[in-house]
């Protein structure tokens, strides 16, 4: 319990200060709202950004499945092949050189306004970490492991399935919580350029009706869905992290 | 389990262009243990790593050889100074890991009674990180009698251990691996005397052969032969033996 007590000082003391930079600088509302009507205003709008939290969760959760599967699926074809390391290893970089948000307006004009644009958004923001962490832990295999392998005799996909993938997973691991993190800022770029619901669509409406405080009310519950989602996969991962400390 | 070979190796090995060992003529009798000494960096493990058939960066330039002019490396088991274990894993799946890379029946019924002769039985279904560092290397050990090859090498596996765990793992892997042709490199002259059927010295100057001491192995660690033995090893490894 002790560990949740900081960040819930953390918290008290940002709150704190937000309040005092109001009572100081005497601003506007719309400009920024204090924590009390933010807080007011999420309590009344709740089924509002309920109903938005709801789709957005759904593109970051789709995004997160479609994302991962493609880049674990990447990393062990570029793993076992050298043929597909040569060619494709060159165009995942130019990939990542790309601004991937300036792609958002394209992904929508041909995906639509619907959740297929979102989800394609999130999944090339998490494609590249997923596949990148688990392609250098697949590639990391201690030398002794492949050593013990080929005295073996073991078959070149027993190696894969036995040896690489489990030293791998740490590393796998980190990738996904990387992805639990850049899965939600995706889908609210992509609700950004095109959409008629989800959060990031709420924040914008609410920031041209000079709405703030609901703007504030759901940019903080994206933060906190964004947490959650890390916590949790956090937590799945924590079991192949620890193997990590007893690898040699 | 094929009778165990008697393996001859000779030839001339370099990496890079610079000569590791020149004219190198070594023979590990059938069913016995080899012991081979040296400094760090002449080659003992380059050696054994071509028995085995793994990759040594160096190129080799010579023949391996046995008496029964079957290739070694199908019938190597091979254990080295880390244990090795998958952390993922439990000791007995440890234990028959090379049976499940081949994608073999796991034979559970083996790998109770070698757990057994190795007493690691109640620790079975630990994680290695569970488990003492003698613990682990006797994992090992069964793991490497599990693979039930006639041609055992051991790339200083006791290295890392205490004094008397060390000891007491020279006494089972002895007892346990009778009858196979073993290839022990170390950097201890106290292993190689207790151990060593045969025993060589390998240097910059090449292979020097030295006769064990009397008596079988595993020979006693107070053994006053053993320990002169011991000492007279010391002596050539120092480089003044002649002095």
């Amino acid at each position: 319990m002790r560990k949740f007590i900081p960040p819930f000082i953390a918290a008290g003391f940002a709150i704190a200060l937000w309040q005092s930079i109001i009572i100081m600088t005497d601003v506007p509302r719309f400009i920024l709202p204090s924590p009390a009507t933010v807080a007011e205003t999420w309590w009344k709008s709740r089924a509002l950004i309920a109903e938005h939290t709801l789709v957005t969760l759904i593109e970051i959760l789709v995004g997160l499945a479609v994302g991962v599967s493609f880049g674990i699926l990447t990393a062990l074809s570029l793993a076992s092949s050298q043929t597909a390391r040569v060619l494709m290893q060159p165009i995942l970089v130019f990939t990542q050189a790309l601004p991937v948000f300036a792609l958002a307006p394209i992904l929508t004009l041909w995906l639509g306004f619907g959740l297929g644009s979102k989800v394609a958004m999130s999944v090339l923001i998490i494609y590249f970490p997923v596949t990148s962490a688990f392609f250098d832990g697949l590639m990391r295999t201690p030398q002794g492991y492949l050593d013990l392998a080929k005295t073996m005799q073991a078959r070149p996909r027993s190696v894969l399935w036995h040896i690489r993938v489990p030293a791998a997973l740490p590393s796998l691991a980190s990738g996904l919580r990387l992805s639990a993190v850049y899965a939600p800022i995706g889908a609210v770029i992509g609700e950004w350029v095109g959409a008629s619901q989800g959060l990031g669509y709420l924040m914008l409406l609410a920031n041209g009706r000079a709405k703030t405080d609901l703007m504030f009310a759901a940019l903080f519950t994206l933060g906190i869905l964004s947490v959650v989602l890390f916590l949790i996969v956090k937590r799945l991962t924590e079991r192949w992290s620890d193997r990590s400390r007893s690898l040699i | 389990m094929t009778d165990a070979p008697t393996i001859t190796i000779t030839g001339t090995a370099q990496i890079d262009g610079v000569p590791l060992f020149t004219d190198l003529d070594l023979s590990l009798p059938a069913g016995g243990w080899t012991c081979l000494l040296g400094p760090s960096g002449v080659g003992k493990t380059t050696l054994l790593r071509l028995i085995a058939g793994l990759d040594t960066g160096a190129a080799f330039d010579g023949t391996i050889t046995t008496s029964d002019a079957q290739p070694p490396p199908p019938r190597v088991a091979y254990m080295a100074q880390e244990d090795l274990l998958m952390p993922w894993a439990s000791v007995a799946q440890n234990v028959n890991f090379g049976a499940k890379l081949r994608g073999e029946v796991l034979d559970t019924a083996r790998v109770d009674d070698l757990l057994d002769r190795v007493g690691l039985t109640e620790h079975a279904q630990k994680k290695p990180h569970e488990l003492s560092g003698g613990q682990r290397q006797r994992a090992a050990l069964a793991r490497t009698l599990m693979e039930d090859k006639s041609i055992i090498l051991l790339d200083e596996p006791f290295s890392a251990l205490d004094a008397r765990t060390r000891a007491d793992m020279q006494d089972l892997a002895y007892k346990l691996l009778t009858g196979k042709t073993v290839f022990l490199v170390t950097h201890d002259p106290a292993e190689a005397a207790r151990l060593g059927h045969a025993i060589h010295v390998m240097s910059a100057d090449g292979i020097q052969s030295v006769a064990p001491p009397d008596g079988p192995a595993p020979r006693g660690v107070d053994d006053i032969n053993t320990l002169k033995a011991q000492g007279a090893l010391m002596q050539l490894l120092r480089g003044d033996a002649h002095a």
